[in-house]
């Protein structure tokens, strides 16, 4: 079995130049933008902290919803899954057909407000090679908590669009491991890459991981530099919360 | 062995010091050359005295040279600045011919340097025609790092200068929308904050308590802050108004803490209409700070109970993210890179009147526990995205893309 191969990337971002301020606008520069800036704005988009709802996870239903008010086209649009698209130009197609019935039904344009126009942008990618190589399921667990988020950006979210579609670089890895590992790797697949941010997705893997069979290596994941920071966060905040809690006392005093 | 960089892993993530060292490994030893007009004073000194260390730490042969120019250049590159944020003003075909001087001056003193680099970062319009001056084949590739709110200049600047920006193999802008039609990659590279600075760095609770003695400030009572230059587009005279329409339902203190803007001929003005909104109301503070105040910022920022930008319009609004950071909710004009930071209902609510503010105040007031909740998104968000040691990486994820001819795609070995 070959060890696992960790990689990075980092990305970054472009402009092009190109923008829309009202739904027949965002229409026609879809349809003329180069396929990298449709990948940009549903992929490299998931590079972003979630907050919001996570129907929301790409940058046209983000706009749709907050800048055009119009809550049924962001729904609409949230709701595609860019990996079941057998290419760009199916999943651009995609979008202007949702767009274009929406205009169809919709009595007037939507309009953004000036200075909320929808700017298009593409990105670069730089894959790296980090030297490190896992060479049993626990090798793979012990580093997933220390991976960078390119890094499980590119395993975990970019893998799915290389061969085999649709699965990602983990779980191609850990069936070659025999069907003991099936568990774990039913595990891993359930975390939707939709719904969650690089760091939890990272903490999800190392989670799932954990939970191997001993006859794989043994549990090594161990504690991970999730946990470090989150005690450091949570010193700084214990550390800060004497101050709100101050200020918090303050409001309910009497007047 | 411990260096600048380890200092940086605890608060961005020891992964992310990992990650640095990744990408840098294929620029080790390449000449990196940033250029700007002042040592001190301003974000992009700031953000160069730790970065160019940080590059150097990291196998990167970086370097950091300023130019000189005479009293008449430096009021020309003012008036370009204000130009490029908008301001209808003009220069004076002398003055246009003054500058054009100075960089010629600058690249014959810098030619050595520049020419041996393989990077060369131009911030700002004050050197940006130092590259028309090269002589001969140009060897490395040349990065035109604009600060500036470019999102709606003065046109007839604005087309001086691109004639010099044109040339350069790329440009930097902080936001999408500031990028202009210029012949050549255009890349969006948000700025940042340093963890381990003055104005951010954690302190002990009785260095904050001490500081907000010191100004007067009530500890029992909510302390509403905002810190910003006394300028219109930064809506001071709105926060007034905000805190009246809390302050019946709330006992509490508002802190407008500014520079004194004394090369900003607005900012007395403005600065008198806050005083006169202020009306001798004890519990409105307004703090004339000195701009090496570092450490007083950021007390205030982490005595406060909540953090106001209603800015009407807003380049980054670094001092979100400073107060993010801090694990302050941010109330936020729905503005520029604002938007970007203060995620509505998760970091805090942008707003788009007093009104607004008022009422989201009012409403944070009274849910302590939200507070806390909010501030902790803050702080990730900022860990997450707007730290140095993001923009380190994007800067040299920049220039590998630049070295590989700008692909899509890069992968290297």
């Amino acid at each position: 079995m070959a060890p696992f191969q960790f990689m990075d990337c980092a990305v970054t971002t472009l402009a092009l130049g190109k923008s829309a301020q009202n739904l027949r606008e965002f229409r026609d520069r879809i349809a003329e933008v180069p396929p990298q800036s449709i990948s940009h704005h549903f992929y490299e988009a998931l590079l972003r902290p979630v907050f919001d709802d996570p129907e929301y996870r790409n940058d046209f239903a983000v706009w749709a919803r907050r800048q055009l008010h119009d809550n049924l086209l962001a729904e609409r649009l949230g709701a595609i899954d860019p990996i079941e698209f057998e290419s760009l130009e199916t999943l651009r197609q995609e979008v202007i057909d949702i767009i274009e019935d929406r205009l169809a039904e919709a009595t007037f344009v939507p309009w953004a407000a000036s200075g909320h126009e929808f700017h298009f942008q593409r990105s670069q990618m730089v894959v790296l090679d980090t030297g490190l190589r896992a060479s049993t399921p626990a090798d793979l667990a012990a580093r997933v908590p220390r991976l960078s988020t390119g890094s499980i950006f590119y395993h975990f979210v970019e893998g799915r669009r290389r061969p085999p579609i649709k699965v990602d670089d983990f779980s191609v890895w850990l069936a070659g491991w025999g069907p003991e590992l099936e568990p774990t790797r039913e595990a891993i697949a359930a975390i939707d890459y939709h719904l969650w941010s690089l760091t939890e997705m990272r903490t999800l893997i190392g989670a799932a991981l954990h939970r191997l069979p001993r006859d794989s290596g043994g549990r090594s994941a161990g504690r991970g530099h999730d946990d470090d920071r989150t005690r450091d966060d949570e010193r700084v905040h214990g550390e800060e919360r004497a101050h709100g809690d101050e200020r918090a006392r303050g409001n309910e005093a009497p007047r | 062995m411990s260096g600048l960089l380890d200092s940086y892993a605890r608060p961005a993530g020891p992964e992310v010091i990992d990650h640095l060292r990744q990408v840098a490994r294929p620029l080790a030893g390449a000449k990196v050359v940033h250029v700007n007009s002042t040592a001190t004073g301003g974000g992009v000194a700031e953000i160069l005295r730790r970065l160019v260390p940080l590059m150097r730490e990291l196998g990167i042969d970086a370097s950091w040279e300023l130019i000189d120019g005479d009293a008449e250049f430096f009021a020309t590159t003012k008036t370009f600045h204000n130009a490029l944020q908008g301001n209808k003003v003009d220069a004076s075909r002398r003055a246009l011919e003054n500058y054009e001087r100075i960089n010629r001056e600058n690249a014959a003193r810098l030619r050595p340097a520049l020419e041996a680099a393989d990077f060369v970062f131009i911030h700002d319009p004050q050197p940006a025609a130092l590259l028309r001056n090269q002589q001969g084949e140009r060897h490395g590739r040349w990065i035109w790092r604009c600060h500036i709110d470019v999102s709606r200049p003065h046109r007839p600047i604005w087309k001086y200068l691109r004639e010099f920006v044109r040339a350069y193999d790329a440009s930097v802008f902080s936001l999408a929308a500031f990028a202009q039609p210029l012949p050549h990659p255009q890349y969006l590279i948000h700025p940042s904050i340093d963890p381990i600075s003055e104005k951010n760095v954690l302190l002990p609770a009785h260095e904050v308590e001490s500081v907000l003695d010191r100004f007067g400030l009530d500890r029992s009572r909510p302390i509403l802050l905002q810190v910003s230059r006394f300028d219109r587009f930064k809506d001071p005279v709105g926060v007034i108004r905000a805190y009246h329409l809390v302050k019946p339902h709330a006992p509490v203190q508002l802190v407008l803490a500014g520079g004194t803007a004394s090369d900003d001929p607005e900012g007395e003005d403005v600065l008198a209409e806050v005083r006169d909104a202020a009306a001798g109301d004890p519990d409105i503070h307004i703090l004339l700070l000195p701009s090496d105040a570092h450490r007083d910022i950021n007390a205030l920022q982490r005595g406060a109970t909540l953090v106001l930008q209603k800015s009407l319009r807003e380049g980054f609004g670094l001092t979100v993210t400073e107060a993010l950071w801090k694990g302050r909710p941010v109330i936020g004009g729905d503005t520029g890179g604002i938007t970007l930071q203060v995620v509505d209902r998760h970091t805090g609510f942008l707003v788009s009147t007093p009104e607004g503010a008022a009422f989201r105040i009012r409403y944070l007031l009274s849910r302590p526990d939200l507070i806390a909740e909010m501030g902790k998104k803050g702080r990730k968000l900022v860990r997450e995205n707007f730290l140095l040691t993001r923009h380190l990486r994007e800067y040299m994820t920049l220039m590998l893309s630049l070295r590989h001819g700008a692909q899509d795609r890069l992968e290297i070995a």
